[in-house]
């Protein structure tokens, strides 16, 4: 068969594939051009179609035409869209707490290299209180000191503070944390370094603020919110670590596969990591500068490391589910 | 064979072809974006500038959001496609051609961190060049491929041979333009379509239907040019109308 004999046979199908496409692809509410249930069949009879084009040899541009239009229909037919709810519950439920104990040692790797900075940099500073100047810097020693060591500068804080800081901890913390899982990939090396740096930055900080005697407006003020913000931060730090191994050591994988793997495991916990920093600015934010007695603020504080740990350790342990 | 192309098979058997986009164009369409951003909060920081403090906070949660989330946005709910990218045709797919999930656009997202690293994507441009798909880091952890979305500006038509004029390198950057229909160039339209006078392989008749579909995109004298390359003994024009002939009888004209 001629190439126009072909085209004028099979033109008016292509076209109304064509129609039927770019109705799929603006997801319009109109009637499409053809009954949905005819697409799939309409479509394969397109691939036949090209590939008989190509077989024939005719012309390139109906080729890459009829190529063209065979991609706009696979993309329509074999996409893969789940729905957000039920994988959000699933999320919460089972996939982030799993994931979390399933890679204990990469969060264990990077709460260590966390901790050991932040003990490093207290007993440096609690030792030899000058250096935490060289530590946090001049300017930053200073307002550490304003902000927890004078009550005044507490008490003027009002609602539009709240949201300022608010949005403040979501755009710095948050992207902190992404940037340790994404630092991961340079073999572990960037996920280690915003673990060691924070890690460093929080103990200097803590023993200089107990140094100046500023203990308890520091405390009550960090108790709470802690716990969620730190442990995201070295939650990503481990889901970085994670991605870091997989491309140093990929096991009986390729590489590419093993780092693959990984960021596919590693998902859920960016994912609780991204909630759980979400709670912890909105914590920080209204809860943690809120001026009441101290025990208040400690009991508040013991029950959301308590009720974090139970929520890792424990949510979604019945296998049945899965 | 080193082209800029990626070969999939369909699970009806078919063999697609995906036109890879290399990094130029990708660096224009992420600037593109970013100048979108800008003048987002450009527009915002003068909006939430009236309110003051909670200002500056819905400022900081608006940069953060779209900072990390403003390709995710675009490329799961506008078949991968964010603004800058559809100004250039071009498209995030997963590497089997299908559109990309929300998982795998968040991977190449989040991961843009280290392909920016140290500067002005430095990283990336290097994973980029030695990657045979231009993939940069993102893309090959969430295995993603960046594509020039599927569009011609052939129309299907049952017209006069020629009539749908095609350049392959149009298609990429103009998607929806009208057919440019040809005023006849040559009288060959009249002539009668003539058989080739040699076995012509599948090669030689393919060759013949591109000469007829370019012909219109191609000057009178490279036109003749072209046709002396296949009738070295004729002058420019009627080697030019053989040709002609010769390609309407492949293409099976009357």
């Amino acid at each position: 068969m001629r190439q126009q004999q072909f085209e004028q046979r099979h033109a008016a199908l292509w076209q109304q594939l064509e129609a039927t496409v770019t109705h799929l692809e603006q997801g319009a509410p109109a009637p499409a051009p053809m009954p949905i249930a005819a697409f799939p069949e309409a479509y394969r009879r397109l691939c036949h179609h090209l590939a008989l084009a190509r077989q024939r040899g005719y012309s390139l541009a109906l080729v890459a035409q009829l190529n063209s239009l065979v991609l706009r229909g696979h993309r329509q037919l074999y996409q893969h869209r789940p729905a957000l709810l039920p994988r959000l519950r699933r999320l919460l439920t089972a996939d982030f707490p799993r994931a979390v104990r399933a890679q204990w040692r990469w969060h264990l790797a990077s709460t260590a290299a966390f901790g050991l900075a932040m003990l490093f940099t207290w007993v440096l500073v609690a030792m030899q209180p000058d250096m935490a100047y060289s530590v946090l810097g001049e300017s930053m020693t200073l307002s550490l000191e304003s902000m927890y060591g004078d009550a005044s500068f507490r008490s003027g804080r009002d609602s539009q503070d709240d949201v300022m800081m608010f949005g403040y901890y979501i755009y710095n913390n948050i992207s902190i944390a992404f940037r340790s899982f994404a630092g991961g990939l340079a073999f572990g090396i960037g996920a280690l370094v915003v673990m060691i740096f924070n890690g460093g930055f929080f103990g200097a900080a803590a023993a200089h603020i107990n140094n100046v005697g500023a203990t308890e407006p520091f405390f009550t003020f960090v108790v709470a919110h802690g716990a969620p913000e730190l442990t995201a931060i070295v939650l990503a730090g481990g889901a970085g670590l994670q991605l870091g191994m997989a491309v140093l050591a990929p096991g009986p994988y390729r590489r590419l596969d093993a780092l693959r793997h990984a960021a596919v495991r590693a998902l859920p916990v960016v994912y609780g990591v991204f909630l759980m920093l979400l709670l912890a600015a909105f914590i920080e934010a209204f809860w943690s500068p809120r001026d009441l007695p101290a025990a208040v603020k400690y009991s508040v504080g013991a029950a959301c490391w308590a009720l974090l740990a139970a929520y890792l350790l424990l949510t979604g342990r019945d296998g049945a589910r899965r | 064979m080193i082209d800029d192309q990626h070969h999939i098979t369909t699970p009806e058997g078919v063999p697609l072809v995906l036109d890879l986009a290399g990094p130029l164009p990708r660096a224009l369409a992420y600037f593109t974006d970013l100048l979108i951003r800008a003048v987002i909060y450009l527009a915002a920081a003068f909006v939430f500038g009236m309110i003051g403090g909670a200002g500056t906070g819905l400022l900081l949660i608006l940069v953060f959001v779209l900072e990390w989330f403003y390709p995710v946005w675009f490329e799961v709910m506008r078949n991968g496609q964010t603004p800058g990218k559809k100004a250039f045709g071009m498209a995030v797919v997963h590497e089997d051609g299908t559109p990309v999930d929300i998982q795998a656009s968040l991977v190449r997202n989040l991961l843009r961190t280290v392909d920016l690293f140290p500067l002005l994507y430095l990283t990336g441009f290097i994973t980029m060049l030695l990657d045979s798909r231009f993939r940069r880091l993102g893309d090959l952890a969430a295995g993603t491929l960046v594509v020039y979305a599927a569009s011609s500006n052939r129309a299907f038509s049952n017209t006069l041979p020629g009539a749908a004029a095609d350049v392959r390198t149009d298609t990429r950057h103009s998607s929806h333009t009208a057919p440019h229909s040809i005023a006849p160039h040559s009288d060959a339209h009249t002539r009668p379509p003539l058989a080739p006078d040699w076995p012509a392989t599948l090669a030689d008749r393919q060759l013949l239907l591109t000469f007829l579909e370019r012909s219109a995109g191609l000057s009178p004298g490279r036109r003749g040019e072209l046709a002396q390359r296949a009738f070295p003994e004729l002058p420019p024009a009627q080697a030019e109308e053989q040709l002609q002939r010769m390609a309407l009888h492949v293409q099976g004209g009357r």
